[in-house]
């Protein structure tokens, strides 16, 4: 069974959020399932900090053995830190995907945003489905 | 799904959590829990066992079988002696490739082909449409027979506690009956992985309990389970063609710079004179390896270019695990050889690459 947060919101497209102890600005990731269906990370292309995203646009994307994916922003905002470590060591999304295997920082351009993702339930079911 | 078949060992592969998927008309493993990239490394350093069950096996027997054979195939079988094996394909007429094979000779008049499981039923029906005029008997033994392939350098000495046979007598591309964990077995030097190793014939039914016994012998030294992932990574490290991605119905072997199997001076065999005439006339493609300049991982379909323009398509393609290096194949003009810069499109960008003789990975520990 895959792990699933109660604390984070999710997209249908497989990232996490994470609220952080910074008002407006989240953590955001791929979820174990995702990091599970994809196998062996090879790499992880991620923007650079200061680039602007609408909510649903491709930030990024996962190169893993199966496959390559794009990563989707959950909310609009600027990036305003990316995991540097996932440059030397893409495992840390197979290995780690909610702590050191994080993605990239963002402040949200507009925090009501995170309401239409889906909870931890939610995710569930939709994996499930 | 209810459709796909099962190999004897689909109840070890669930139990052991691997992740199925459909392949050839069966379900089969392509990687267990710990992940591609360990299994591949664990063939490298250690030893992989493979259930590579669903490869078909055809038995040729009778007055005329190795004047089959060598008809059927463009390799020369009857220079094999009962013992040994060889690799070689099957042409159509026109020089295309119906499938490459390994062919065994078990005896006199007694062959075995072992054939792709994709291929199984149209080789079948192109055997057998070609036996008419031989005095041969053809039989499909895919069912009954299972396959493990044990590869690594610790694989002799996982194997030999095992073996009833002196493992150091067999030879690469040879092999010998005897048993495996009390079960009869065709013991034989060959793989798919640039690593010493034994490909272990074996009866349906005795296969899961030969599997236990190797994992068992295997385990404390490091030998775990490996999928259909690592073994297409590690073939094309070696630059080993696979059916389907390399070679297909409408590829030469010339083409496929698999000429070594293709033996034009033996008096015949189907595709024989479409392959003389095609090596007159001069090749209009050969197939290439590369390797990528830069970070990236080629997958099949990805356009290659040369000189600016698309010239073809990736045919194989992986992150070469061994090297780090984004490796591939792909078929290019002819003139284009190894030391020549093309580029390969990941997306929406252009990566360079550089022809490279293969194989991409030269550490392997087969003994020649």
């Amino acid at each position: 069974m895959s792990d699933i947060p109660s604390t984070l919101r999710y997209t249908e497209e497989h990232e996490y959020i994470r609220e952080t102890d910074v008002d407006d600005e989240f953590i955001i990731g791929i979820t174990d399932y995702a990091q599970g269906e994809l196998g062996d990370v090879v790499f992880v292309e991620l923007p650079q900090v200061g680039d602007s995203f609408s909510r649903m646009d491709v930030f990024g994307t996962i190169e893993a053995v199966k496959a390559v994916s794009d990563l989707y922003s959950p909310i609009s905002g600027d990036v305003v830190d990316i995991n540097a470590s996932l440059e030397t060591d893409p495992a840390l999304v197979n290995g780690d995907p909610y702590e050191s295997g994080w993605m990239i920082r963002m402040r949200a351009a507009d925090p009501s945003e995170l309401d239409s993702l889906m909870s931890a339930a939610d995710y569930a079911d939709h994996i499930d489905s | 799904m209810g459709d796909l078949k099962q190999t004897p060992l689909y109840d070890v592969h669930v139990e052991l959590e691997a992740k199925m998927v459909p392949f050839a008309g069966f379900s089969m493993p392509v990687q267990y829990p710990t992940g591609i990239r360990r299994e591949h490394e664990a063939v490298r350093e250690t030893a992989g066992l493979f259930d590579v069950s669903h490869m078909g096996e055809f038995l040729v027997t009778g007055p005329d079988a190795g004047a089959f054979v060598s008809s059927a195939t463009s390799n020369d079988p009857l220079s094999l002696r009962t013992g040994q094996a060889q690799y070689s394909v099957m042409c159509h007429a026109h020089g295309g490739i119906v499938d490459d094979l390994l062919v065994y000779r078990l005896g006199e008049d007694r062959f075995r082909l072992v054939v792709n499981a994709a291929n199984l039923e149209k080789d079948w029906l192109h055997l057998n449409s070609q036996a008419g005029r031989f005095d041969v008997h053809l039989e499909d033994e895919s069912d009954g027979v299972g396959l493990l392939a044990l590869q690594g350098p610790l694989a002799q000495q996982i194997l030999a506690s095992l073996a009833s046979e002196d493992l150091d007598a067999i030879g690469f591309y040879e092999f010998t009956q005897g048993h495996v964990a009390g079960a009869p077995c065709v013991i034989s030097r060959t793989g798919y992985t640039g690593e010493d190793g034994f490909e272990l014939y074996l009866p349906a039914g005795r296969t899961a309990s030969v599997w236990q016994a190797l994992m068992e012998a295997g385990t404390p030294v490091g030998m775990i389970p490996a999928g259909l992932g690592s073994r297409d990574s590690l073939r094309l490290e070696m630059g080993y063609a696979l059916y389907g991605n390399d070679l297909d119905d409408d590829t030469s072997p010339l083409e496929a710079g698999l000429a070594w199997l293709v033996k034009l001076g033996k008096d015949e065999f189907i595709g024989r004179d479409a392959l003389i005439e095609q090596k007159a006339r001069g090749l209009k493609r050969r197939l290439r390896g590369f390797r990528l300049a830069e970070r990236g991982f080629p997958r099949p379909g990805y356009e290659v270019s040369l000189d600016g323009s698309v010239c073809g398509t990736v045919r194989s393609g992986t992150l070469s695990p061994s090297t780090g290096a984004g490796i591939g194949t792909a078929y290019l003009p002819p003139d284009v050889k190894p030391g020549a810069q093309i580029g390969v499109s990941i997306r929406d960008r252009m990566i360079p690459a550089e022809v490279v003789t293969m194989p991409f990975y030269t550490h392997g520990s087969l003994r020649r």
